[in-house]
């Protein structure tokens, strides 16, 4: 029995901290599995702050460089905090045909932020993200978990408005 | 499900779910319970129809009746009409765009008629979620005659008869690719499927995975028993959240009817599926960055040989396969290897399926025999180009393939003959794009795309599309200088020469190929600092041409900024120092007046 200290981290509360654990140890023993490992830590916690990559690699048994390496090379993976509400601007093709970048450039010039930005006091995070599935109604983009489809440049913002 | 006088095969994928389905149904339950019909009359979720754009679609069975843009509101019409007198409800049918027609029966809309179902056999068909319905059109039947009373090498024989090549993209040979695995020596073999669709502008495999999982899990049921593998793996984007939560339930029931698991169907044979999330890497499409990435490591190719077959996922015999690939699989071991052949060109068979998208009337997924010519595909079955617009090029292949204008449109759909125009079949994303669309800004596009997805490992990729994508952006800006086209050239010929694995190989297709078809458009952009498409914002002056104005009004209701005054019967006037550049205006002008 190992008794683990949790470290000190202001985003990542006690109990996520045991949510971490029981993770970590039902995947400990499965080959392969710190992504899914690093998946559900950042689906608790929000995005990955550094002491939570090196727990999970102490945790896991696995050298911290490997960890981070795994961390850095999947773009599903955040190191840096994310906003209350995240807009997910869909830049596959056909929304790009269809002006996703219009969009985004209505979104920048009223919020102040590009593509990969969060806002300083939190509250809209900006991404771009490939197909999402939903082309008939392109130009698409995900707010928190609602889709707003047939998207019109000079409306996004009235949308957004409605997110604090 | 037959005791119910009307079966309501609700669509419930994602493109529906987005336009409403949810609500919808709830609404309908509501007042068919309200009505007294909830007893004989019954609405079954089903996954993707393929026709997205008119979400969300609904087919009355046994009818055929179709109907399509369902809102809350036409519930109490729809049920008191049709449900309780019978008389279907006309202001909810499909209207073709050309001739303005309502079709009420689903068979008879073009979009569906010139189809040929076979990996979407079942779509819009069956609960999804439920493996009796699967199992009661036909399935695991293939799984059962695979088991029992066909030999690993017939099983490779029939799929090699049916000549199916891979859908994923390259086209290799399926049956081929099975008996090299058949033929590795080794206990401990792995059948993998490909779920990562990574073009970004498909989701085929998506569709598939999320109305009829079950026809994957036999597919690699059958694949497993040609290679004497115990162990599959479904690869899966995460972000196609209901397609797993689908695949996990439909795990789940296979093992309750012993259709996974040990001894299936009492032949002996012991076979498990475990899903795994892909975490965001294009390149982990590639097979053996695919196997790394289960392996837990970062998703990076490496040279082949040796290729999986011999040694794959953790260096033991493996087989991927792509989803659709794998969903026409039942049908071959049922139907026969020459059944499957039957229709297609002479060394493309089949169907291939396609998620129509971006400047065409009918977005959706298609399936269509191989043969066909690109123009049905685009005018028949996609309903041609919206608002009058003039057709520039379909994109096929993503960010792999190339673009086909309007005069090489008869070319059929054949891996070979695609290829000689400079574009793939890849693996189904067919974007259309009309006049409008800048191709100088499309091969920036994908660029941009393949440049962020390089995985870094080889320099000629990593460097070399680096410098392409900044060229690209050069001359998209106005800063183009003779030469830079040769220069794009020459490093599309080094980057695809020394490349290690696909991504680096094809990542200059896009370019090529616009240049191929599109060259004056780089000319332009480069000599005149024109962008011909109006797409190209350094290359826009931001004003209005007094000439073509038809002092219409619509830019300046459109603009964010305050920056065009406008008064009835007075052309607009646009202050360049309040514009901020968003494009409204242009995209509202119907007179290509803003130059
Ligand atoms: C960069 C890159 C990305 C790929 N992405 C996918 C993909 O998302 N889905 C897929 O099925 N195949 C993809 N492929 C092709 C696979 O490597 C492989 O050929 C295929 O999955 C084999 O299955 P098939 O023979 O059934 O097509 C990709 C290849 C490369 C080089
Ligand atoms: S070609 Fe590009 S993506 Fe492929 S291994 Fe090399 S650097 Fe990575
Ligand atoms: S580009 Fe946008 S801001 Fe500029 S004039 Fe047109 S609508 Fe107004
Ligand atoms: S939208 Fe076009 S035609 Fe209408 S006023 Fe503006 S510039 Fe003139
Ligand atoms: S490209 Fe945006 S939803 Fe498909
Ligand atoms: S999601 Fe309903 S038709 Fe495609």
């Amino acid at each position: 029995m190992t008794i683990t200290v949790h470290p000190n981290h202001p985003d990542v509360t006690e109990e996520m901290w045991d949510k971490i654990d029981t993770i970590i140890q039902e995947y400990k023993t499965i080959p392969g599995s710190v992504i899914s490992v690093l998946r559900l830590s950042q689906n608790n916690v929000g995005y990955l702050p550094t002491p939570l990559i090196d727990y999970v690699a102490v945790g896991m048994g696995l050298p911290s460089s490997q960890v981070f390496g795994v961390a850095t090379f999947y773009s599903l993976f955040s190191l840096k905090p994310k906003g209350r509400h995240i807009i997910k601007a869909c830049t596959g093709t056909a929304c790009y045909v269809k002006g996703i970048k219009e969009v985004m450039s209505h979104i920048a010039n009223k919020y102040g932020i590009k593509e990969g930005d969060t806002m300083e006091d939190r509250r809209f995070t900006l991404e771009g993200v490939r197909c999402l599935g939903a082309c008939g109604l392109a130009p698409v983009m995900i707010v928190s978990e609602d889709i707003h489809g047939n998207l019109k440049p000079d409306e996004v913002v009235n949308i957004l408005e409605d997110y604090k | 499900m037959s005791k119910n006088r009307i079966q309501l095969m609700l669509c419930g994928g994602t493109g529906c779910h987005s336009t409403g389905s949810k609500k919808f149904e709830a609404a309908l339950q509501k007042e068919l319970e309200a009505k007294g019909l909830a007893d004989e009359i019954k609405i079954i979720e089903t996954g993707c129809n393929g026709f997205c754009a008119v979400g969300p679609v609904m087919l009355v069975q046994p009818e055929g009746i179709f109907y399509q843009k369902l809102r809350v509101e036409d519930v109490p019409l729809l049920v008191e009409e049709h449900f309780l007198k019978g008389r279907p409800v006309k202001k909810l049918f499909f209207v073709e765009h050309a001739s303005k027609e309502s079709i009420p029966n689903m068979n008879d809309i073009p979009f569906f008629s010139n189809q040929i179902y076979r990996a979407m056999k079942n779509k819009g068909a069956i609960d999804p979620e439920v493996i009796d319905e699967y199992i009661a059109r036909d399935g695991y039947f293939a799984a059962a005659k695979a088991l029992n009373d066909m030999t690993p090498q017939q099983i490779v024989d029939e799929v090699k008869t049916s000549q199916i090549r891979g859908r994923g993209g390259a086209g290799f040979p399926t049956g081929m690719k099975w008996s090299f695995a058949a033929a590795s020596p080794g206990e401990e073999k792995y059948v993998l499927c490909n779920a990562d669709e990574g073009d970004p502008g498909a989701f085929m495999d998506r569709s598939l995975l999320e109305s009829d999982p079950h026809a994957i899990l036999e597919g690699m049921l059958i694949a497993a028993k040609a290679i004497n593998a115990r162990q599959g793996y479904i690869y899966c984007r995460t972000e196609y959240q209901l397609a797993i939560r689908r695949l996990e339930i439909a795990i789940k029931q296979a093992k309750e009817y012993g259709l996974l698991g040990e001894n299936i169907l009492n032949s002996g044979f012991t076979f498990n599926i475990d899903i795994y999330q892909g975490a965001g890497a294009f390149v982990c499409g590639e097979e053996t960055a695919l196997m790394r990435s289960i392996e837990g490591k970062r998703g990076m190719p490496r040279p082949r040989p040796p290729f999986p077959a011999l040694k794959g996922l953790w260096d033991k015999p493996t087989i991927l396969n792509n989803v659709e690939t794998l969903a026409n699989i039942p049908q071959i071991i049922l139907n026969g290897g020459e059944w499957y052949a039957s229709i297609g060109t002479e060394r493309s068979k089949g169907t291939k399926v396609f998620a129509l998208s971006g400047d065409i009337n009918n977005i959706g997924l298609v399936e269509v025999p191989m043969g066909l010519p690109i123009r049905k595909l685009i005018y028949d079955i996609g309903g041609g180009v919206p608002d009058k617009k003039k057709f520039k090029a379909v994109q096929l292949g993503g960010p792999s393939g190339g673009c086909i204008p309007e005069h090489k449109l008869d070319t059929i759909i054949d891996y070979e003959e695609i290829a000689k125009v400079g574009a793939i079949m890849g693996s189904g994303g067919a974007i259309v794009m009309d006049e409008n669309t800048c191709m100088v800004d499309m091969a920036r596009f994908f660029m941009d795309f393949i440049q962020e997805e390089s995985c870094g490992k080889c320099t000629p990729c990593r460097e070399g599309t680096r410098r392409m994508l900044e060229l690209l952006e050069k001359i998209c800006d106005g800063h183009g200088e003779d030469g830079d086209i040769e220069t794009l050239e020459a490093l599309s010929e080094v980057i695809s020469q020394s490349a290690l694995c696909g991504l680096g190989q094809t990542a200059a297709n896009p370019v090529l190929s616009t240049l191929r078809f599109f060259r004056d458009e780089y000319e332009a952009h480069i000599k005149d600092k024109v962008c011909p498409a109006k797409r190209c914002i350094a290359l826009l002056k931001f004003e209005v041409d007094p000439e073509a104005c038809k002092k219409c009004g619509l830019c300046f209701k459109a603009c964010p900024a305050d920056a065009i005054t406008w008064k009835k019967k007075e052309v607009a006037l646009i202050d360049k120092d309040k514009c901020v550049k968003c494009m409204s205006c242009f995209d509202k002008c119907k007179f290509n007046a803003i130059f």
